[in-house]
């Protein structure tokens, strides 16, 4: 079995996390920014994986099980929040929810 | 007896706390027995006082009463007491009583008037202000009993405050005797930080211990306090308060030149003679002060149009004189003029209140006076015996006696060029002149006015008593050459270390000097104004003279110099700086904060994606940052 290179492995998520906040600025639509929210933590997850298996430490397990539940946290927040916004604003564009513009 | 002595100035102080707590719920009778019983108990504790002193004199001719601790700071422990030296004893009977027949002439003087209640409220706090200054042992309390007259002299000159110009003068005195107020504060710092006393006795051995004749720091304190005095006893060039403090009722002029408030820089230099004996260029800058003003203000006095303010020049005038005395070290002959004056000055003032009381419109022009003799006859002898005393007519009168001392006194000082004396001389021909001048054309001629109403009791009496002090108030000290009763100078002998002059034979030929220039003064205006000769009218009225006359009825332009020196200065800083320059400073620093403000307010868009980019961005340079490093 060969085994991948450490810096490669990291590859992947540097991507994810690339895209992720690509998609965070671009995006408008708030659910899609709540995506790429969710795109972005777990490729920090999957960093923490490819940590643990490189040192062969459980700890980056347990940190994903963490990151994992946290973000199933985050995202019922976030949810939560863009109902309330669907509610008030007839509208789910993050441009249009400006009303603390100084 | 002599423990009794704290009544004398509580008594007033009560009388004005009554007054001012009742706040006009008293019956008018009720006010006129509560303002003057007061000061007339003071006047009886006061002459009990005196009486037992002149038996049984205290050891060292002194007593002190400490009242209480006022505070303790370290070594800073000033007392509130009392101390009664010779000195003070005869400025406390001669303010007690004529202040006591002040009032009572007031109490119908100002009969009917709305602030009736008001008016002997300050009246009584004048007196306990004056008396406190008197009596305090220590600077520090001296000064409270100098800044309370100086606040009841604006309150009683503004009395009738519907009128502005009475304000106008009130504010007028209150500023410019603060103008030495604020020396005199600086002098008791100087001599606080230099000697670590302010109790008047210590003080001065102290500064004959460490301070030697003529040294620079004794220089400057006495300097600083001549400059309080000037300012209180409205003296050149701070005088110009006093003309304008007519504004007052008549009795208010009255307390202010005769008992209370200008002899108190009289009062002042007379105390602290010791520091003047140290700093022999201040006590000439003393005696040159008063000759100048002395005759400044009689020849401004010759001018005026208006009783009041003729006699507020003449008490200039002979504050002048006093002032001359102390600065040729004739301590007892200024304190014997003060007597004096104190009651001739009373009874001028209140004289002339009884002129114009009875007038038509209370009439204070003089030229608008005449043939007053038959119609007011208690005026006119009053006014006649004030002016007679004022003049100094020889041998009768309290003036002639006190005037001749300080004459005789500044010729022995004299020096090669007795400028001083020539001073005095020459104003006391003028002063006879112009109070002459007032007496031969209020009294004499034809009837201009119509005069109304009737003398009460309370008017009669007090001018009856004055007169008569005004008379006989000066046989306690004569000449040699004229019994040589010397028991006023001997009685200050122990306050002045002061001997009085001995018979020498230049002592006849000033006396009979100081006799001719008074009768010649009178003769003159005799002549002048009783029956003026055409070529004198005519000559009085050519244009050179009469810009003469308007400048010396303006006091010497004074007013006109110091409105161009001090107050056009002032007013022009004052429209450039209409915007206030300091303030600008804070609205700069306001307005920075509003820019700051408006500039930072635009980053904050209220778009989430512009700032999860700026937090984005924010990481990657942090992250960036801490790489590289």
């Amino acid at each position: 079995m060969t085994t991948v290179p450490f810096g490669q492995l990291l590859i992947l998520p540097v991507l994810l996390f690339a895209l992720g906040v690509l998609g965070v600025l671009a995006r408008r639509n708030l659910v899609f920014i709540l995506m790429s929210i969710e795109i972005m933590l777990n490729a920090a997850g999957l960093v923490f994986i490819i940590a643990g298996a490189r040192w062969g430490q459980a700890d980056g397990q347990i940190m994903f099980l963490l990151v994992l539940t946290l973000a199933a946290a985050e995202v019922s927040i976030g949810l939560a929040l863009i109902i309330r916004i669907r509610a008030r604003l007839p509208s789910l564009d993050s441009d249009a929810a400006n009303l603390l513009q100084g | 007896m002599m423990h009794a002595l704290w009544l004398v100035p509580a008594f007033p102080l009560l009388g004005a706390a009554i007054l001012m707590l009742s706040a006009g719920r008293l019956a008018p009778r009720a006010i006129a027995l509560i303002a003057v019983l007061p000061c007339a108990a003071s006047a009886i504790v006061a002459i009990t006082i005196a009486i037992g002193f002149i038996t049984a004199p205290p050891p060292g001719h002194a007593f002190s009463q400490i009242l209480w601790q006022w505070v303790a700071i370290g070594g800073f422990d000033p007392a509130i007491g009392l101390y009664l030296d010779p000195l003070s004893l005869v400025m406390m009977l001669v303010v007690t009583v004529v202040g006591t027949l002040i009032l009572l002439y007031a109490t119908e003087f100002m009969a009917g008037d709305e602030g009736y209640n008001r008016f002997f409220a300050y009246m009584n706090l004048f007196v306990a202000a004056m008396l406190v200054l008197l009596l305090a042992n220590d600077l520090l309390f001296l000064y409270v009993g100098w800044e309370g007259v100086g606040l009841c002299s604006y309150l009683l000159i503004g009395f009738w405050y519907q009128d502005a110009a009475n304000g106008l003068a009130a504010r007028k005195a209150f500023i410019v005797t603060r103008v030495g107020d604020t020396g005199l504060m600086i002098g008791l710092f100087v001599l606080f930080t230099h000697l670590g006393t302010l109790d008047i006795q210590p003080l001065m051995h102290r500064a004959v211990l460490a301070w030697p004749h003529g040294s620079n720091i004794a220089s400057l304190a006495a300097a600083l306090l001549l400059l309080g005095a000037i300012g209180k006893s409205a003296q050149l060039p701070l005088q110009t308060w006093l003309p304008d403090a007519m504004a007052g009722p008549t009795p208010v002029s009255a307390l202010i030149h005769a008992a209370t408030m200008v002899t108190a820089g009289v009062y002042l230099i007379a105390r602290m003679h010791v520091l003047y004996a140290l700093a022999p260029h201040v006590q000439m800058a003393v005696a040159a002060i008063g000759a100048a003003t002395l005759f400044a203000a009689a020849v401004a006095a010759l001018n005026q149009h208006d009783i009041k303010r003729i006699l507020a020049y003449s008490t200039i005038s002979q504050i002048g004189y006093m002032f001359l005395a102390l600065g040729v070290g004739a301590e007892s002959a200024a304190i014997f003029h003060f007597m004096a004056h104190a009651f001739f000055k009373a009874l001028l003032f209140l004289a002339a209140g009884a002129i114009t009381m009875r007038l038509e419109h209370h009439e204070h022009d003089i030229f608008r006076m005449g043939g007053l003799a038959k119609q007011l006859p208690v005026a006119f002898w009053s006014f006649l015996i004030g002016s007679a005393s004022l003049a100094a007519l020889p041998l009768v009168t309290a003036g002639f006696y006190s005037k001749e001392m300080i004459l005789s006194e500044t010729w022995a000082h004299g020096g090669a060029v007795p400028i001083l004396w020539v001073a005095g001389v020459v104003t006391a021909f003028v002063t006879a002149l112009y109070i002459f001048r007032a007496v031969f054309i209020v009294f004499f001629g034809e009837a201009k006015t119509p005069v109304v109403g009737h003398y009460g009791i309370r008017i009669m009496l007090p001018l009856t008593v004055l007169s008569v002090l005004a008379i006989v108030g000066g046989f306690v000290e004569t000449p040699n050459g004229l019994g040589g009763v010397r028991l006023f100078s001997h009685f200050l002998s122990s306050v002045f270390g002061h001997v009085p002059l001995a018979a020498s034979a230049t002592e006849t030929p000033l006396l009979v000097v100081a006799s001719l220039v008074s009768l010649a003064g009178v003769a003159l205006a005799w002549l002048l104004y009783l029956r003026p000769a055409p070529r004198f009218v005519a000559w009085a009225q050519t244009q050179a003279v009469v810009a003469w006359r308007n400048f010396f009825l303006s006091g010497w332009g004074f007013d006109w110099f110091y409105d161009r020196l001090i107050v056009q200065p002032f007013l022009y800083l004052v429209r450039i700086n209409h915007s206030d320059v300091i303030d600008d400073v804070f609205t700069g620093i306001a307005d920075g904060c509003r820019g700051l403000h408006g500039l930072l307010k635009q980053t904050q868009t209220g778009r989430i994606r512009w700032y999860a980019a700026w937090l984005a961005a924010g990481s990657i340079v942090t992250i960036a940052v801490a790489v590289i490093r």
